[in-house]
């Protein structure tokens, strides 16, 4: 008996219980459906955690002063004694594979230009900050080492200060007076959007570091001179990330004075490792959702073969019947595999197009970019036939073994 | 042309295990049955006529002794050649008719033929063909609950001869059937005779075996009496 015949015999079998069919499917439908949601879904957050770490730079290490200790009582992250100019100079100067660093100081101040005040934060940055963290110059031009060193008023301008300060109109040239002391603005930088944590990066004023820690008195500390919050250190292209944190950590131990066997009272974090930890926890989510999913799945599975188990029994005539006109149990077992497998694979067909439009709906409500991956279509159906194969085996391998004889007696 | 058996039985015994108890079902039946012949089966219930019949059409296998149907010996054949045997050597007629519900006439009909690896032009081609021949030419595309009794066990009888069996297998034909439409039931098969295939029918109604030009009689697993 061929193929086709065999699924013709399955489909008027199906639509003659339609509505006990559309229950069995049920489960393969919100099966399938759920797995296609959370898979696209969890594969849409690793690539967007992907897209904003390349975005942050991968190769971006942050060095941040850490815990100081007086007496046994930590003072908190950020506390110990702060990184210096001279500190970047030395990793810039020291550390192989290192190819740009810039210190930062930061402060909140109102910035006033024409009748419009904003209040916005002024970040003071060395030179190369710009190609260590991947802003790119939109207009103007950006400021140089000597123009740091020399405590210059320029700033460079984020897309935001130009919308709301200068209306959208070109801001080079212009003054901006930031705390009352009047900058320069030289350059626009090209907008980066939110973060993940949904501040706006672009709500930012870059100064020289040097005129910002004077004349705005960003990270005035009396005890360090040329005190800056964080060390930005962009490590060269095809450079061992690891090899080069571990130099960092060796020259600050000994610039800082650090005892053999003490703790670091520093931090050197690799930005792409902080996001991938961060968002751990979110694919294990995932991870954990779509095990919940494969078990709806297994359960339609358990319905399909509970349906084909009493499709079995009420139709034991109709098997005594076609053994006794000549059909072979492997022709039985097929027939009743097939029907199987048509019922998963119309519900995993379904169960396609319930679960693609919720991911749909979801990037939509969610405003992510969520694509999905044509791989899964492939998932989906194979998962569905071998539901139907797996469940449908034990029903079909039953009904292949009735006795005829009985068969044709039953009631 | 000598009288070749079609149907040979020698010390035909089926022994069922009931409840941990033996069933003599059929105790040592030697009998012969010519091509052509038209034979009625009667007994009383648990004389092991249906046992009988069932172990001629190759559904089920005798426990010991020999059987040989159309020169093929049924107590050697292999397990799986059973399907084609039954396909090819006998066709049946049941009391139940056992049609395939929401299906046609003509695929019913045509369900013998799907097994035998007949393409569909053919199988349907055939199907009609045997249909006509029952004169339900009108009523090829109705369901059997369309159809009357009578007309069911005419697709059925249909159904059976679709693959031109050598052997019409009949188990109480008209046990589901009135009066007058059991008349014209047994019409088709005193025609079908005629023609010249062998009927072997198991019935309880004198007037039905009557049609028959032979007669067994079974009781207790043995064949009582054996009239032509």
């Amino acid at each position: 008996m061929n193929l086709w015949a065999s699924v013709q015999v399955a489909l008027i079998a199906l639509r003659v219980n339609a509505m006990r069919s559309a229950l069995a499917m049920l489960g393969v439908i919100i099966g399938v459906a759920s797995v296609i949601v959370l898979v696209s879904i969890s594969e849409g957050t690793k690539a967007a955690v992907e897209a904003q770490i390349s975005r942050f730079g991968t190769n971006l290490l942050i060095v941040r002063p850490g815990s100081s200790i007086f007496g046994g009582r930590r003072g908190g992250a950020g506390s110990a004694t702060p990184m210096n100019d001279s500190d970047a100079l030395a990793i810039r100067d020291e550390i192989s594979g290192v190819s740009g660093v810039s210190g930062e100081v930061s402060t909140g101040a109102s910035v006033i230009a024409g009748n419009v005040n904003w209040p916005t934060r002024i970040q003071g940055v060395n030179a190369e900050f710009f190609d260590v963290r991947d802003w790119i110059l939109d207009e103007g031009r950006l400021f140089d080492e000597d123009e740091d060193s020399a405590s210059r008023r320029l700033a460079v301008v984020g897309q935001t200060i130009v919308a709301e300060v200068f209306d959208g109109a070109s801001p080079v040239g212009q003054t901006l007076r930031v705390g009352g002391v009047p900058f320069e603005v030289i350059g626009t930088v090209e907008g980066k959007g939110q973060t993940s944590f949904g501040s706006d990066q672009d709500d930012i004023v870059f100064a020289p570091l040097s005129t910002v820690r004077s004349r705005l008195g960003a990270s005035r500390t009396p005890t360090v001179r040329g005190a800056v919050s964080t060390i930005y250190v962009d490590v060269g292209p095809g450079e061992r990330i690891d090899n080069v944190i571990l130099d960092i950590q060796d020259l600050l131990r000994l610039r800082r004075g650090i005892e053999p066997g003490a703790d670091d009272d520093f931090s050197v974090a690799s930005l792409a490792e902080f996001i991938r930890a961060r968002n751990e926890t979110e694919s294990q989510l995932g991870l954990l959702l779509a095990v919940g999913a494969a078990i709806v799945l297994l359960v339609g599975g358990i319905g399909i073969m509970n349906i084909m188990l009493v499709s079995v029994t009420e139709r034991t005539r109709e098997i005594g019947l076609r053994l006794a006109i000549g059909a072979r149990p492997g022709d039985i077992r097929n027939q009743f595999l097939i029907e199987s497998v048509i019922l998963c694979l119309i519900g995993g067909v379904i169960g396609l197009g319930v679960g693609i439009s919720g991911t749909l709906i979801y990037a939509e409500v969610g405003q992510l970019e969520i694509a999905v991956n044509p791989l899964i279509i492939l998932l989906a159906i194979g998962a569905s036939v071998l539901v139907g194969i797996f469940f449908g085996l034990y029903p079909a391998h039953r009904a292949s073994k009735l006795n005829p004889i009985e068969a044709l007696r039953f009631e | 042309m000598a009288a070749i058996p079609l149907i040979s039985a020698r010390n035909l015994t089926k022994i069922y295990a009931m409840g941990g108890e033996e069933v003599r079902a059929l105790d040592g039946v030697s009998l012969t049955i010519n091509s052509g012949d038209y034979v009625a089966v009667t007994g009383a219930s648990g004389s092991g006529k249906s046992t009988f019949m069932n172990l001629l059409g190759a559904l089920d296998r005798p426990t010991s002794g020999h059987l040989s149907v159309g020169g093929e010996d049924l107590s050697e054949i292999e397990p799986g050649n059973l399907a084609g045997f039954r396909n090819q050597m006998v066709g049946f007629v049941f009391q139940q008719f056992n049609l395939l519900a929401r299906t046609t006439a003509v695929d019913n009909v045509a369900l013998p033929l799907l097994y035998a690896g007949i393409d569909s032009a053919e199988r349907r081609e055939k199907a009609i063909a045997c249909l006509k021949l029952l004169g339900l030419g009108d009523r090829l595309g109705h369901h059997p609950s369309q159809l009357s009794g009578g007309q069911q066990q005419r697709v059925a009888i249909a159904r059976a001869l679709v693959n031109d069996p050598s052997i019409l297998l009949a188990d109480e034909p008209t046990g589901a059937l009135d009066t007058q439409t059991s008349t014209e039931i047994m019409a088709v098969f005193d025609k079908l005779n005629a023609d010249g295939i062998t009927i072997i029918l198991v019935t309880h109604e004198q007037e039905v075996a009557d049609h028959a030009r032979r007669q067994l009689v079974f009781r207790d697993g043995r064949v009582l009496e054996d009239r032509s």
